[in-house]
């Protein structure tokens, strides 16, 4: 059996979307701006997308939803734009952002405080959750933007987007949230939130790679990143990337028709997967659980060193994730792990496993298994366990060696 | 980035097969007791390096005879990720059989030598040849228990860059005789930081004593002194050679020929000549001058009176002078 339980990363992209997309290849391959049929004979299918798009996180006729190559342009359009409009040719001079956004978002900030912008990056509580008092706090006349993801990706908890947006409001500051863990995942009701942008990706939600969108509220004005052909009313230039805005579509609409009966069918899976593994002694578990999105566990396991443990979970078939230094190119320990500040063990044993609505009831049965058999091992070879002690002035008091 | 970085290498395809085999079944992963030890006896030293809050651990166990220091037998229990689990036990596996003496010379450039599977490639990728480093560490360590030293004693030389081992000395030298201006020449030159990138500068994932950027600093400005001092010496010497002189000792020389042999000759003309810059180019040395009064548009400061100037700055200072009107 093979179990793939890093949907966070990414997902399958699920057949009946792949199946939407086909005939957009080969057969009805028209540009849909040229004036023949074979340009408008995609122009069905396309509005159907658009629509099945709106209504999956309700948006208003009003507002604009963009189609993208990925959830990384529409971050980065957001940021540079505002940038753009607001500070460059505005009198505003800072954004707002958190800690523990993904690097798309993080990237850009600091390459637009290379450009002299002031961005404050809030911190997060032990939850990883980011209060709206902090947010509140840290706006200033000279804000021009909020920036704060509305679920994480590492820990999947979700910040309190509802009572940010009222803040922003009222204190007239655009907001913008990274929304890629939550399209798909949780309700998203963009007539009931009041926010200015939002992000999100087809591939986390089972579409395919390669297509993301910016929703844009109200139409409102924002310089566009490409430029070229005026395509989609000039927001964003480019051929219209037909069989995949088809594919987000459908994606979409698959992912959010009875929501709730598809979040509480994962969240069971999730829920038992978590609670047979807390079972195991020196485990603990981020965030509270009500709080988070309902695919997402990660989990500390004292005395086993995060890639170890993917490495061991990977030969018993299984894919997961670690925010491990050891893991990661650059050997930097994570920087959520490390926002959300509750051990530097974290930063090194956490272990994260994201579910789909494909995960089975089997291959939770399975995970349980073996993850309890790698952890086994690797504490029956880790020095965290050992009992011998060290002769007297071998022991080490502290980490002085690494940060 | 070229072709071969837009995909980027798979970090665990780059493990050799002797890691991964080690990984997955360590053959002296476990413990050594010290009522057993002492059954046979033996002594026992257990020594740890690193932490779990680190990111990586390290518990080495010798038995070791005493009638002549030989380590009989070895074991390690480690927190880490697969490569700090292969090195510890190929550590341990050259631990046994060795005197303490002959062990501690074990470096972590022989524990990563021995997980290669074939003696041209690197058993890890780059930013995992650390790992071993830990293996070095703490066989130092438990050395130094044994024969009651400091670890720090078994370092005769201070290491800047523990991947490559190479050491303060190594880096200086090599800076000076290369002429090496930036980092990128210096790990061209000697792999250090070409690795886990701890000692390129602060912030990396170790904190260390010495840094690559400083070191190069240091040794710059130490190379500059030098070369003024070597200059100023020549000067008090009365052999200066114009080609090496400072800046400021070019402009004096170049003042002190004009006010000798030219500037009253244009003074008597109602003109006068004063030196702008100086700059090396390509083997010559450029003197920019600016004619004043009469010598401004006259005829022949582009050609006789010019002629002369350089003429009498080449005999004088050095044959490679050229001069040049603004």
């Amino acid at each position: 059996m093979q179990v793939y339980l890093d949907n966070n990363a990414t997902t399958m992209c699920d057949p009946q979307v792949v199946e939407a997309m086909l005939p957009f290849f080969s057969e009805l391959y028209g540009n849909p701006n040229s004036l023949h049929k074979f340009g408008t004979a995609s122009h069905p299918a396309l509005k159907k997308a658009i629509d099945q798009v709106y209504s999956a996180i309700n948006a208003s006729d009003k507002d604009d939803i963009v189609f993208t190559s990925c959830a990384t342009e529409s971050n980065n359009w957001v940021l540079k734009s505002v940038w753009i409009d607001k500070i460059l040719n505005g009198d505003k001079n800072h954004i707002v952002t958190t800690e523990v956004e993904h690097p798309s978002i993080l990237s850009t900030c600091k390459f637009l405080e290379e450009q002299g912008v002031k961005v404050t990056y809030l911190p997060v509580n032990d939850q990883g959750v980011v209060q709206a008092h902090t947010v509140k706090s840290f706006i200033t006349e000279k804000t021009a933007l909020v920036s704060v993801m509305w679920a994480s990706n590492e820990t999947g908890m979700i910040n309190p987007i509802d009572e940010i947006g009222e803040i922003c409001k009222e204190k007239g500051v655009l907001f913008h949230s990274d929304a890629v863990q939550a399209v798909g995942k949780i309700p998203v009701d963009l007539q009931a939130t009041h926010i200015d942008f939002i992000s999100f990706s087809a591939h986390k939600f089972h579409g395919p790679k390669g297509v993301g969108a910016l929703y844009i509220k109200d139409s409102q004005p924002l310089t566009p990143l490409l430029h070229g052909g005026e395509h989609m009313g000039g927001r964003r230039s480019g051929t219209l990337n037909v069989p995949y805005i088809v594919g987000i579509g459908k994606a979409m609409e698959l992912a959010t028709t009875n929501i709730e009966a598809t979040m509480a069918s994962i969240r069971a899976k999730r829920d038992r997967l978590e609670d047979a593994l807390v079972e195991l002694s020196d485990t603990f578990v981020v965030g509270d659980r009500e709080n988070r999105t309902p695919n997402t566990i990660l989990i500390s396991i004292r005395g086993v060193e995060g890639e170890g443990m993917l490495w061991d979970l990977n030969n018993g078939q299984i894919g997961a994730s670690t925010g491990s230094a050891c893991a990661s190119a650059d050997l930097e320990a994570n920087t959520v792990m490390l926002a959300i500040g509750a051990d530097n063990e974290l930063a090194h044993t956490g272990i994260r496993l994201s579910l789909s609505r494909f995960t089975t009831d089997e291959e939770v049965d399975y995970t349980i298994e073996r993850f309890k058999s790698a952890v086994a091992r690797l504490r029956a070879i880790s020095s965290s366990f050992a009992l011998q002690k060290p002769t007297v002035g071998g022991e080490v008091l502290e980490c002085d060696l690494h940060h | 980035m070229a072709k071969a970085d837009i995909l980027g290498e798979s970090l665990w395809d780059a493990y050799s097969n002797k890691v991964t085999t080690l990984m997955n079944n360590p053959q002296h992963q476990g413990e050594l007791f010290q009522g057993e030890v002492e059954k046979r006896g033996n002594k026992l030293i257990v020594a740890d390096f690193g932490a779990e809050s680190c990111g990586d651990a390290v518990r080495l166990y010798w038995e070791i005879d005493p009638a002549n220091d030989m380590i009989v037998n070895s074991k390690f229990k480690s927190f880490g990720c697969g490569t700090a689990i292969a090195s510890s036990d190929v550590m341990t596996e050259l631990c046994i059989g060795k005197t303490v003496q002959e062990a501690v010379k074990i470096t972590n450039i022989d524990v990563e030598l021995a997980l290669r599977d074939t003696p041209d490639v690197p058993a890890v990728p780059p930013q995992k040849m650390h790992c071993s480093v830990m293996a070095y560490d703490v066989i130092k360590k438990a050395a130094g228990l044994y024969m009651g030293v400091d670890a720090e004693s078994f370092e005769t030389e201070i290491i800047v860059c523990e991947c490559a081992r190479v050491s303060l000395g190594t880096l200086r030298e090599v800076i000076k005789l290369n002429d090496l201006k930036s980092v990128e020449q210096i790990t061209d030159y000697t792999k250090a930081g070409g690795f886990c990138k701890s000692c390129i500068k602060p912030g990396g994932h170790e904190a260390r004593e010495w840094y690559l950027v400083d070191i190069l600093a240091d040794t710059r400005k130490e190379m500059d002194e030098e070369k003024m001092k070597a200059a100023a010496d020549a000067s008090a010497a009365g052999g200066a050679n114009f080609e090496t002189m400072t800046l400021v000792q070019q402009i004096k020389a170049v003042d002190a020929v004009i006010d000798e042999s030219v500037r009253q000759f244009l003074i008597m003309d109602g003109g006068n000549v004063e030196i702008i810059d100086i700059k090396s180019n390509d083997g010559y040395v450029d003197i920019y001058i600016r004619y004043l009064g009469a010598c401004d548009g006259c005829a022949s400061s582009a050609t006789g009176t010019l002629y002369a100037i350089e003429s009498t700055l080449k005999e004088k200072l050095s044959k490679n002078i050229r001069v040049l009107p603004i």
